[in-house]
Order: structure tokens, then sequence, then C-alpha cells
């Protein structure tokens, strides 16, 4: 079963509510950081780190004998990472997507792909979790493979766990696609609510069933809780405003040490995930 | 003209109510969402929409089914899995593009015998410019799952310059999206200071290294604020002290109140909403950072 | 020898364009005739990534073997490079302006003053 948990914005508590559902699974879970930009979730889980891996995208090199000058890769590129001058192409790595396109139109057959490293994926263990991260080079802009590299890893017959990056432009598609179920975690603010709504279109769209966690309950308003009524939309776990956890959150604690309460909770959130999935 | 960027590493950390907060304190100011994910700006200044414009970028693959011959050179070309393949119940295939996994290198446009591949340009949002009570407004609208919003940042930015010189203003306001990547690097470029907003948690801390690294390789002037630096204090010290080291500017730090919350459910700034204390270390941060610009562009001059 | 000049408009009185890659317009002027055309460049305004390669595509077609702009970028100036042509940087004024004061000998080329945060 892979559950992605997603918001539409940043700073809801998709880590606290990822992290503290993994510790409260029992069995053979799998955390998986998604979130390449920002990963969070090792603070929370100190995980062992076992081993890395470097992730890629392979981006040309031009053979400047056998180039002629022809300008066909610079013509089929729509990244604009390979620009034909005359002479032999300059290529720009970091536009490259690594479509492979150049190399497959050169009639000269001068160009080679080569691997350029984007990021990293570490692999490891907090107790019973297997976890694993992506981490984006800084300065990088091309996260997806970073997020493919994370979720090779994904294992059948585990309950896999996976944190997205917030928002719902092309990462955070990269990061739901696949998975059986998602929780949207919100606030109820009107920020929230706007920022559900186009997370809800969102997993809509890709046609993934999903609830709602909402964090901080009782801060705001409840616009939240009438637009998940109007929408049937069932709201799986709300978690009070506390100023522990916000405490605890700054401590890098999970939820369920901070409030040992909280780990029958999200057992609870698990086993409804559960019920909702195999339904 | 200067350009003042608010960003933060991760969401959620109080980045556009401090905007909001500054677009009433600031005088012939221009107002920018870059956040184009997540934009919420609008929802505290109410904008009258009087432009709207369709955003177009890249490109999108479309196979015309009456001339596909189902050969599958497509498929092997593509690297990004979008070309899906349906049978039917006697397993004759259909093939098509997955309109969200695509990411437009037009390669199987390229490579397809039959020429049977279309390469629309893609639509993939709408921006807008709006007056709002606290002066123009320039934002935008991402379609879901839409990439590429690099290049929308880009264009909210210019637009709303192109308003601030119109109209003779002499500052830009902008609310930056999270992170580190394309999006943000295209929001702080060039612009003349970017002000890091954390909280005083090992995330945000964390976070705020990499937003250090990346405002550094890009040569851009930074500053720092806490936002509810009293739920870890001893963090807050930490936050400090790795400034200090860095010589970066703290400009302030604000406390965690409800009045945060509450003036988002009335539709206002914090500073409009309330005289509270928290509101004051809002505005001290604001007189910081606007000395900060007049500062800097009197270097520049 | 042909020159091309970034401008915000489409005539030689216009403004310089301080962009490289994402210039409105390239003004190229012949300075053995005296003949100038102008280059819309539309391609590069909308390219949502990689605008300075772009542009220096369309200056190497041009013909042109320098350029005269406000700033480039890295990866623009790697282009020009590769292409062989010359990049005059920290250009105001008029397109006019700049023409003239390039007849006169009086811009040089500096690779060091060109900004390497420009995009």
């Amino acid at each position: 079963m892979r559950i992605v948990i997603a918001s539409g914005k940043g700073g809801t508590g998709k880590t606290t509510v990822a992290t503290g559902l993994a510790r409260s699974c029992e069995g053979d879970v799998q955390l998986l950081d998604c979130d390449v930009e920002e990963p969070d979730c090792h603070l929370f889980l100190k995980p062992n780190i076992e081993g890395s891996e470097a992730v890629g995208i392979p981006i040309p090199t031009v053979d400047g004998e056998k180039c002629t000058g022809h300008g066909e890769c610079g013509k089929i590129c729509q990244y604009n990472a390979i620009v034909s001058l005359g002479g032999a192409p300059v290529v720009f790595p970091e536009l490259c997507h690594g479509c492979g396109g150049c190399a497959l139109v050169c009639p000269e057959e001068a160009i080679t792909e080569v691997p350029r490293q984007v990021g990293v994926v570490e692999y490891g263990h907090s107790g019973h979790i297997e976890f694993i991260q992506g981490r984006l080079r800084v300065g990088e802009a091309m996260s997806p493979p970073v997020m493919r590299a994370v979720k090779k890893y994904v294992r059948e017959g585990a309950t896999t766990i996976i944190d997205a990056p917030p928002g719902t432009s092309c990462p955070v598609v990269e990061a739901v696609k696949h998975t059986d179920f998602a929780v949207l975690v919100t606030e109820p603010t009107p920020f929230g609510l706007n920022d559900l709504t186009l997370a809800v279109e969102m997993l809509r769209k890709l046609r993934i069933p999903l609830g709602v966690v909402i964090n901080r309950a009782g801060i705001g308003d409840d616009g939240v809780e009438a637009y998940c009524r109007s929408e049937g939309i069932s709201i799986l776990l709300r978690i009070p405003y506390d100023r522990r956890i916000a405490v605890a959150y700054s401590r890098g604690e999970t939820l369920e040490v901070a409030i040992p309460e909280y780990r029958e909770k999200l057992a609870g959130l698990a086993t409804a995930i559960a019920a909702k999935v195999s339904s | 003209m200067n350009e003042l960027v608010v960003v933060s590493g991760k969401g959620g950390t109080g980045k556009t109510t401090l905007v909001a907060a500054f677009a009433a304190l600031a005088e012939k100011t221009v107002l920018a969402d870059c956040d184009v994910d997540a934009a919420d700006l609008h929802l505290l200044l109410e904008p009258r929409i009087r432009r709207r414009e369709p955003f177009k970028s890249g490109h999108t693959a479309f196979i015309r089914q009456a001339d596909c011959t189902q050969c599958g050179v497509c498929d092997t070309h593509c690297r990004v899995d979008a070309i899906r393949i349906d049978r039917d119940p006697d397993g004759n295939p259909t093939f098509s593009v997955d309109s969200i996994s695509c990411e437009g290198c037009g390669v199987c446009v390229h490579f397809c015998p039959e020429g049977a591949i279309d390469f629309p340009e893609s639509t993939c949002g709408e921006w807008f410019v709006s007056e709002t009570r606290q002066g123009p407004m320039v934002h935008a609208r991402l379609g879901i799952a839409e990439e590429n919003s690099g290049k929308l940042v880009t264009l909210v930015r210019n637009e709303a310059k192109r308003i601030v010189h119109d109209r003779h203003f002499e500052l830009l306001i902008a609310d930056g999206p999270p992170g580190i990547g394309c999006p943000v690097i295209a929001s702080i470029t060039g612009a003349s200071l970017v002000l890091l907003v954390t909280e005083p948690t090992l995330s945000g801390l964390h976070d705020l290294e990499r937003g250090f690294e990346l405002a550094d390789q890009l040569g851009v002037p930074t500053a720092v604020c806490v936002n509810q630096h009293d739920i870890n204090p001893s963090m807050t010290e930490t936050i400090d002290r790795e400034c200090e080291q860095r010589s970066i500017p703290v400009v302030g730090h604000i406390r965690h109140s409800r009045d945060v919350v509450h003036a988002m459910v009335a539709k206002q700034s914090v500073v409009e909403y309330t005289e509270s204390p928290v509101a004051e270390e809002i505005r001290k941060v604001w007189h910081q950072v606007n000395a900060m610009l007049q500062a800097g562009a009197e270097t520049r001059a | 020898m042909k020159v091309a000049v970034t401008s915000t408009g489409k005539t030689l009185d216009s403004p310089v364009d301080p962009r490289f890659g994402r210039a409105k317009n390239f003004i190229v002027f012949d300075t053995e005739t005296g003949a100038h055309e102008v280059l819309d460049n539309r391609s590069g305004v909308d390219a949502a990534h990689g605008a300075g390669p772009q542009a220096a595509q369309e200056i190497s077609r041009s013909g042109a073997k320098c350029v005269i702009t406000g700033r480039c970028g890295p990866k623009a100036e790697r282009a020009l490079q590769a292409a062989g042509i010359e990049v005059i940087p920290g250009a105001t004024g008029t397109v006019a302006e700049m023409l003239e004061k390039f007849r006169r000998g009086e811009l040089s080329s500096s690779a060091e003053s060109s900004d390497p945060n420009g995009s």
C-alpha cells in the first residue's frame, strides 16, 4: 500500500504527519522523502544512513572530430541546452533534460551521452522503518529525476509512506503518481483552504483517492470543514493546535514521542486508510 | 528601482503575512506574487483583476489516431514514460500521450515515421494585473501539474517592474516561492535584497543554510527574519549566531501570536488588523529592511 | 563588419536593452555599408529556458561579429565566445550613441566587467 502525504502549501505539517504515521505503523514500513528540495524527515527520524547513490541525467558530449556542423542537434533541442553556432555545438548541461534527442538525430553519430549528477539518494533505517530520501543539489532545477530514483525503492507488500513536496506543480505530480491514497494535510485558515482546493483538484485529475488531515485545528475558521463536507471528502484526523506540538517540532521530535496519545490516533489513521484502499 | 524578494526555504513560515504587512507600510509599491504554485497573497489583498492573460510555455506531444500505425517508435524513444498504450479486448493497441508526464522534448514528434504527432504550444496557466488597496499587483495561477513556473515567475517579475517604471514608483515587493529550485532562482536573480523568513526549528535552520548557499551563488544581498522566535528561544539563538558568522544581518524577531491567523481570517494584514506587539515587531522589521534597501540604492548610485 | 546592439525598440534612436538573452530586439548594423536590420528576439523573450544560448544562435546567424549590450549572462557569453563573437557589455543610452562610440573606438570588450549573475 502506497500512501502519499501531500499539501497544497508548505508548513502545514506534512512532515509531522508522515513521520508520525511511519512511527505508528507496525510491520514492514518504508518512508520515502520525495521533498527533494527540502528533505526534512531525517531530522525527525534520525535514520542510520547505510548507503547512497548518485542520481544523474544523461547529457550530450560532442566529438569535434566527427561533427560536421549540421546543426540538427540545436534544432531538435526544445530546451536550448545544445546550440549550433556554425562550428561544433555548445552544450549547456544545466538546461538539459536528458531526453536524448540530439544524440539520436545527429547524422554523424558525433554525440554520446554521459551522466551528470543532479542529486543523491540516501538509504538506511530508523528503528523498524526503512528510510529513503532524495536530495537535489543546490542550484539544480530538475527534481523529477531525483524523485524517480527515490521511488525505485518502493517495495510491493510494504506499507510505503511518501512525503511529497508541497504545491501542485510538476514535481508534486511525480511524487503522487502511482500511489494508492493521498493524505492532504491542511490548516483551518483561508490560506489553508485555498491551497487545499488546488491540491484536491490535482488529485482528482490524477484519479487518486484522498482524505484530509486538519492540523492546528481550532486556530482559524471553519472554511476547511465546510469545504470537505460539501465535497464529500472525509476528514481522517484533526490535530488540535497545541503549543507542545510546535515546540516538539522545533526540536526535531516526532508527534507521537512528544504527545504519546497520538501514537494510537496515528495508528488509527493508518488503519482507516488501509480500509479505504481495500474497499 | 529597488526590488525586495521575500523567500523561505520551506513553506508556511509567514512569508505572505510579511509581504502583506510590508505592502501596507510601504508607499508607492508594486506587488508581485511569485509563489505561483501556492499563491495566497490575493486572499489578503482582494485584488480587482484589470488584465488577464493566458500563460503559454513549452509544447506537448499529441498523437493523431487517424495517422498512427501503432509502430511504437515513440514509446521506444520516450524517456519519461509519457506514451500510454491501451489495448482493446482483441489486444490491438492505441497509442496516446499522457500530457501530465510529457516534458515536451519533441523527440517522438521528430522520429514518428508517419508524422502523426502534433506538437502544439501548451497553455500552462494564467497571469493577472490587478489593483488592490495597497497598489497594483501582478499575480498568476499555474495550471495543475504544470511545470515551468520559472518562466512564469520571470514574467510576473518583469510585468511588475514595468508597472513600477510606468508609474514612477520606486519599489517592487515580491512574495517568492519556497524551496531552492528553478522558481526560486528565477525570483531572486538580480534582486536588490532577499529577505529569508525562517522559524526557529531544526527544519528552519536546515533550510536556511540551503537558502544562504543559493543567495550566495547568485550574489544577492540577504537578510534574515526569525518568525515565531519564542517557540524555541535556544534555536533562535543558534540561527542568530549562524547569521552572525556569515555576516548576514538579522532584521528582526517576530513573536508567535494568534493575531496573525485572526488577521488572515479577517482578510487583512497584521498591521492593518491590530496594534498589538506582533504588529509592532513587523513594523520594526519593515523599517530595517527599508533602511537596507535605501542604503543599497545609494551604494549603487 | 556587422555589429549587433540589444535594443528596446526597432529604430536606431531606441534605448539600449540592458538584457541580452531576453532583449526585445537586436539591431544589426553593417559598419561598411551603413545599413541596418532589426531582428525581433521574440524566440529569446519567450524561451522557457536558455534564452541566452537561443539569442546567441540568432546573432550568429545574422553574421554579426560583435554584440553591444548591458550585461550578458554566463551561458550566453560561452555561446557567443564559441561562435567567435566579441561581447561589449555595460552599454547605456541609445543604439545610435553606442554605434557612434563603437565607430570612434571608444568601446572595448572586457570579459571581467560583465555580470557573472546575469541571466
